[in-house]
């Protein structure tokens, strides 16, 4: 072995090199900052253990989902990979919630995992200023509260303005199933067993977080005839805002329904004192979202049974994921579990089901633009900052690999807030509130979601991918054109006047509408719950030719009208907070009249705005008044 | 910076000649002129002159409410810097009530606590070198807002505004469960349920509102607390002002181990009599309690009425107390008169600046002349209603309407027939309108809730 050099000087005989910006990690967090940081111009580096696992989705085969497909979207808006790379890799693809409200409607694709990975694989390696490098970092470079650069186990320098930490579930990785338990990272990896002692020499606290996967079966063993077959939607909706919505209409593989039975909760109940949750053998924190099998039988006794979605790894693979059933039983007792569930009797496990435990960060040690608040220049993304999903990672990826090129640049960071996107809820949350499991996007968590939707993420924030120059003046030049004609069809179906006449009381018949008694407007009709702006194309003589997303930009806006403009007053409101920013060098000591309580919280969070002071638990409006006074008064 | 309009009451609240309900923001003159109505039912307070005086009416749905001077300012140059309307009316404690409930209903929402003095200072009305004041104003009013808020909520009422967010929380819960994880549970038709589980809570809430309306869903009057040494006879007092037999009365020093309260008015003046333990070093745990709790409520009190056994010496425990009198409204009763006294009087007149009654709770004298004490101290103006109490009721009656109106917002999207995640953006208003009233925000009860009640995930 190696022996690891700890001395901060540089060695002769050791390997020393220069980029702008060190990335390590190349999951999705990973990825996207590495992206971001070299499409930005600058020399970037990204580590990984294992070439191979770049893009690697050790647990579920899609992407998307409620709320998590609003992330991908908004990536996209901003110049990220993830929708663009799902978009040519995807093999079902499903619009979820379609008859509820459009805030709620998300969009999941089952991936094919490998050629996910690849994809993403090739588009790193073609991406100019952008180098690949596998290896494990073992030591930050920290000079005066400043990163400089990292060390790698060969004793190799990297020197570099900003580092990006995405080790996702890697740090000190142990994988667990009944007693049998292994200290490597997802799928049997190289765990990175060294950075943790180097990010607590530099002060940073750390948690101790869990997760879990179920198996994967073999398709030829499975009897489908049991199950129910899940198809994927007719007409295909592409999560890129640049993929052409033609070049995904593709034949789609099919996901497969069953269920647990009291056997499987009797086999269960039976053995969980030897499941290493109850025996206490994991320490770290799960996720109350995503529960075992074995929780989801001990936490809601009284349910007799419980989904099992069967989903395909991919094309080339026999391989099957079983959503629903994570799980850290022994090995026998898995196998007794799953062959109990119909259609699963004769099912072989290639992989067996496992919990992982990880080291991350206390989140609450970041600023909103994901940079170290007591180390310049380092910043991260993904599960290492406690949350979990391919989709939270990869958006924090992206802000982080962004921010980490804007500081070279000496520009204004990029903070997008709870109003602008999901990904400012995530970051707020993440950053702000106490955390103690794996943060999971939830649409509930959006207070504004109705002005946050998926079908609008390209008018949200494109213009500011543009700002910050992930986007090409090309595709903004299409977004201002978009803008323009959203509003100017909303404005002529606003004035277009609807008479009482044979043609329209007939239509409205046709959709159980109230016949009309007088005249009206077009954009009354739109209002109607029973109607929209596709449905009226026939009474609509001077319909311009508009494209889709287009026509459904008008007929929301329209249709609801009334709670968007209480959002946007709400947001007005939450707006005026936000921009009362709180100096860096503040001292809550100094401020006699607030609360100790508060005092305390404000020290430890360190608020960058009076709006962010204002959520933080344990600050109260009254606190908050105080503060504004206070702010003044300097 | 925010610009809602607010109001409330600026005069203290006692019964003394004139009232002034004090409104200030954007709003001011609009609320005033839908309320005001001039002798001859012309005058419109927009077309007048600032810093003028008119006579007139407050209306309420045509009813007159109250006769008034309304004095109209406009900003800059008020005392927050906004647009302030002053309505001098009659000072009585109703009256006064009456008149701001009649304003919070056109248009104004209830100060928070020293938010008239925080907006006078964001306006720069108010010199930067008193900022320290105006945080100490602020941070102290809400201090003891949020305290007497609670402690005056009747705990039957908290139990019922903690059983209505129950249920409204579920059914966001559920709503929101689903929203998040369709292919699990399913929220298709939901709407038809939750309308006959909406009309309980509402008629709950309209049930508390009328409890509000009648003054009953929070104590109220002068928080007046019987301190004394044990057996000093504060329990006796107690059940003489009272008129029953609250109070176990026994010769065993210490039997009162916990709190007691009363309400009372005495010739028209209303009093929450608070009797509490009789404070002395003690070792007996439950007793050590009540102790403790007498302190408490010493420095919250409004008034103190110190009970003194005159036939007994000071001794330390006595000198405990008149430590905790400093700074206090107090009257010193010097019970046990129809004993020989032993106690100097010279010696408590020196070390407390307070009334000297003689009583003798046994032989029931002396109990006019302390009526007549608390009468003179009121009419005085020494002894004022803390007015938090008052627009604290006000704030809980509009949060409970407003809890109302969030909820009928509901009803009439499951009635239109609008999506089932709209359900949740007006159910969490009222969720949130109710948590107010019990100083609880919403923080992170929905994701908790969720993950407590259903099962979702992969």
């Amino acid at each position: 072995m190696l022996r690891r050099n700890d001395e901060m000087e540089i060695e002769m005989n050791h390997l020393v090199e220069n980029y702008d910006v060190v990335v390590i990690g190349a999951g999705h967090a990973g990825c996207e900052a590495a992206l971001a940081a070299a499409r930005l111009g600058m020399e970037t580096i990204v580590f990984t253990v294992s070439v191979e696992s770049i893009a690697l989705m050790p647990c579920n085969p899609n992407v998307g989902g409620t709320s998590k497909g609003h992330l991908v979207r908004e990536i996209d808006a901003l110049g990220g990979e993830m929708g663009k790379n799902i978009d040519k890799t995807f093999i079902q693809s499903k619009m979820l919630n379609k008859s509820k409200g459009p805030a709620v409607h998300s969009l999941r694709a089952q991936a094919d995992k490998s050629a996910y990975s690849r994809e993403m694989r090739k588009t790193l390696e073609n991406t100019d200023h952008l180098t690949i490098k596998q290896a494990e970092v073992t030591e930050l470079l920290v000079e005066e509260k400043r990163i400089i650069g990292v060390k790698t186990y060969s004793g190799a320098t990297y020197l570099a303005k900003s580092v990006v930490l995405c080790t996702g579930t890697y740090l000190k990785a142990r994988c667990i199933y009944g007693d049998v338990s292994n200290y490597t990272g997802p799928n049997g990896l190289q765990a990175a067993n060294y950075l943790t002692d180097s990010l607590k020499k530099n002060g940073i606290e750390m948690f101790r977080f869990k997760t879990g996967t179920p198996a994967r079966i073999d398709k030829r063993t499975i009897d489908f005839s049991k199950m129910q077959e899940q198809f994927g939607d007719e007409k295909i909706v592409p999560f890129s805002f640049s993929t052409d919505p033609e070049s995904v209409q593709i034949k789609q593989e099919s996901c497969w329904l069953t269920y647990t039975n009291e056997k499987t909760h009797d086999i269960i109940r039976k053995n969980l004192d030897r499941s290493p949750l109850y025996s206490g053998m994991i320490e770290g924190t799960g996720p109350r979202y995503c529960p075992s099998i074995e929780d989801k039988v001990v936490k809601f006794a009284d349910k007799d049974r419980h989904q099992v979605f069967i989903e395909p790894e991919g094309l080339y693979t026999n391989e099957m994921y079983v959503g629903g059933m994570s799980s850290s039983l022994p090995e026998d007792v898995q196998h007794e579990m799953y062959h109990s569930v119909a259609g699963l009797e004769h099912a072989k496990i290639v992989r067996n089901a496992y919990a992982i435990e990880y080291d991350c960060i206390n989140p609450r040690q970041l600023n909103a633009t994901l940079e170290f608040k007591k180390i310049k220049g380092l910043f991260s993304g993904g599960q290492f900052n406690g949350s979990s999903g391919y989709e939270e990672a990869a958006a924090q990826g992206l802000i982080a690999g962004i921010n980490a090129a804007l500081s070279i640049k000496g520009k204004d960071l990029l903070i997008l807030d709870r109003s602008e996107a999901y990904i400012g809820v995530l970051i707020d949350d993440l950053v702000t509130k106490e955390n103690h499991e794996p943060y999971r996007m939830m649409t509930s968590r959006a207070e504004y979601r109705l002005l946050l939707r998926q079908d609008n993420a390209d008018l949200r924030l494109r213009k500011k991918g543009y700002e910050v120059g992930l986007i090409s003046e090309e595709q903004y030049q299409a977004l201002l054109l978009k803008k323009k004609l959203i509003e100017e069809e909303i404005k002529r179906v606003e004035h277009t006047n609807i008479g009482a006449n044979k043609p329209v009381q007939d239509l409205l018949e046709q959709y159980g509408s109230t016949p009309l008694k007088n005249g009206t407007t077009l954009a009354e009709l739109i209002r109607r719950p029973e109607l929209d702006y596709e449905v009226l194309a026939p009474i609509d003589n001077n319909r311009p030719n508009l494209s889709y997303d287009i026509q459904e930009q008008v007929s929301i806006n329209i249709k609801y009208e009334g709670y968007i403009k209480r959002q946007l007053k709400q947001v007005e409101q939450f707006k005026k907070l936000e921009q009362k920013k709180i100096p860096e060098d503040i001292n809550y000591e100094n401020i006699g009249s607030l609360r100790i309580e508060a005092k305390q919280k404000l020290e430890l969070y360190r608020p960058m705005n009076i709006g962010q002071a204002s959520r933080i638990s344990g600050v109260s409006p009254a606190d908050v008044s105080v503060l504004l006074v206070y702010l003044e008064h300097r | 910076m925010v610009t809602e309009t607010i109001a409330a009451i600026a005069s203290a609240m006692s019964p003394s000649g004139i009232g002034i309900i004090r409104i200030s923001g954007p709003e001011s003159l609009d609320v005033i002129d839908r309320i005001y109505q001039s002798k001859n039912g012309k005058k419109k307070i927009k077309d007048v002159h600032t810093h003028t005086i008119h006579y007139g009416y407050i209306v309420d749905n045509s009813n007159v409410v109250d006769e008034v001077l309304v004095m109209i300012m406009h900003g800059p140059h008020t005392y927050t810097g906004e647009d302030t309307v002053e309505i001098d009316c009659h000072g009585g404690v109703l009256a006064m009530k009456k008149v701001l409930e009649t304003v919070v209903k056109n248009g104004a929402r209830p100060a928070e606590p020293g938010e008239f003095t925080k907006r006078a200072f964001l306006n720069g009305r108010i010199d930067l070198s008193q900022a320290e004041a105006v945080m100490d104003v602020i941070s102290a009013k809400n201090e003891y807002a949020l305290k007497s808020s609670l402690s005056q909520l009747k705990g039957s009422v908290q139990e019922s505004i903690r059983d209505i967010r129950s249920k409204i929380i579920y059914h966001i819960a559920y709503i929101e469960s689903a929203l998040d994880d369709p292919e699990h549970i399913s929220v298709d038709g939901y709407g038809v349920k939750l309308r006959e589980e909406i009309k309980p809570l509402k008629a709950q809430i309209v049930k508390l509102l009328k409890s509000a309306d009648e003054g009953k869903m929070i104590k109220e009057g002068i928080k007046t607390v019987i301190l004394g040494k044990p057996n000093a006879g504060k329990s006796s007092l107690l059940n003489i002002l009272v008129g029953e037999e609250r109070a176990i009365v026994t010769n065993i020093a210490g039997t009162t181990r916990d709190i007691l309260e009363e309400q009372i008015v005495l010739n028209g003046v209303s009093l929450r009599m608070i009797d509490t333990a009789g404070i002395r070093a003690t070792e007996d745990q439950v007793e050590k309690i009540g102790v403790e709790k007498a302190r408490e409520y010493a420095k919250d009190a409004d008034l103190i009425l110190y009970v003194v056994d005159a036939s007994r010496s000071l001794d330390e425990n006595d000198q405990s107390i008149i430590e905790l009198l400093k700074d206090k409204k107090a009257i010193v009763l010097l019970n046990k008169s129809d004993l020989p006294v032993e106690v100097s009087v010279e010696y408590l007149k020196n070390q407390i600046h307070a009334p000297i009654v003689w009583i003798s709770a046994k032989e029931e004298t002396g109990i006019e002349e302390l009526e007549n004490v608390i009468k003179d101290l009121f009419f005085a103006g020494e002894l004022n209603f803390n007015d938090e109490v008052y627009i604290t009721n006000i704030r809980h009656k509009t949060a409970l309407e407003e809890a109302n109106k969030s909820l009928e917002l509901v009803e009439n999207s499951i009635e239109i027939g609008i999506e089932e995640d709209f359900y949740t953006i007006d159910l969490m208003d009222a969720y949130e309108s109710l948590g107010s009233i019990i100083g609880e925000s919403v923080g992170e009860d929905l994701v908790n809730e969720i993950f407590s009640k259903f099962c979702t995930g992969k």
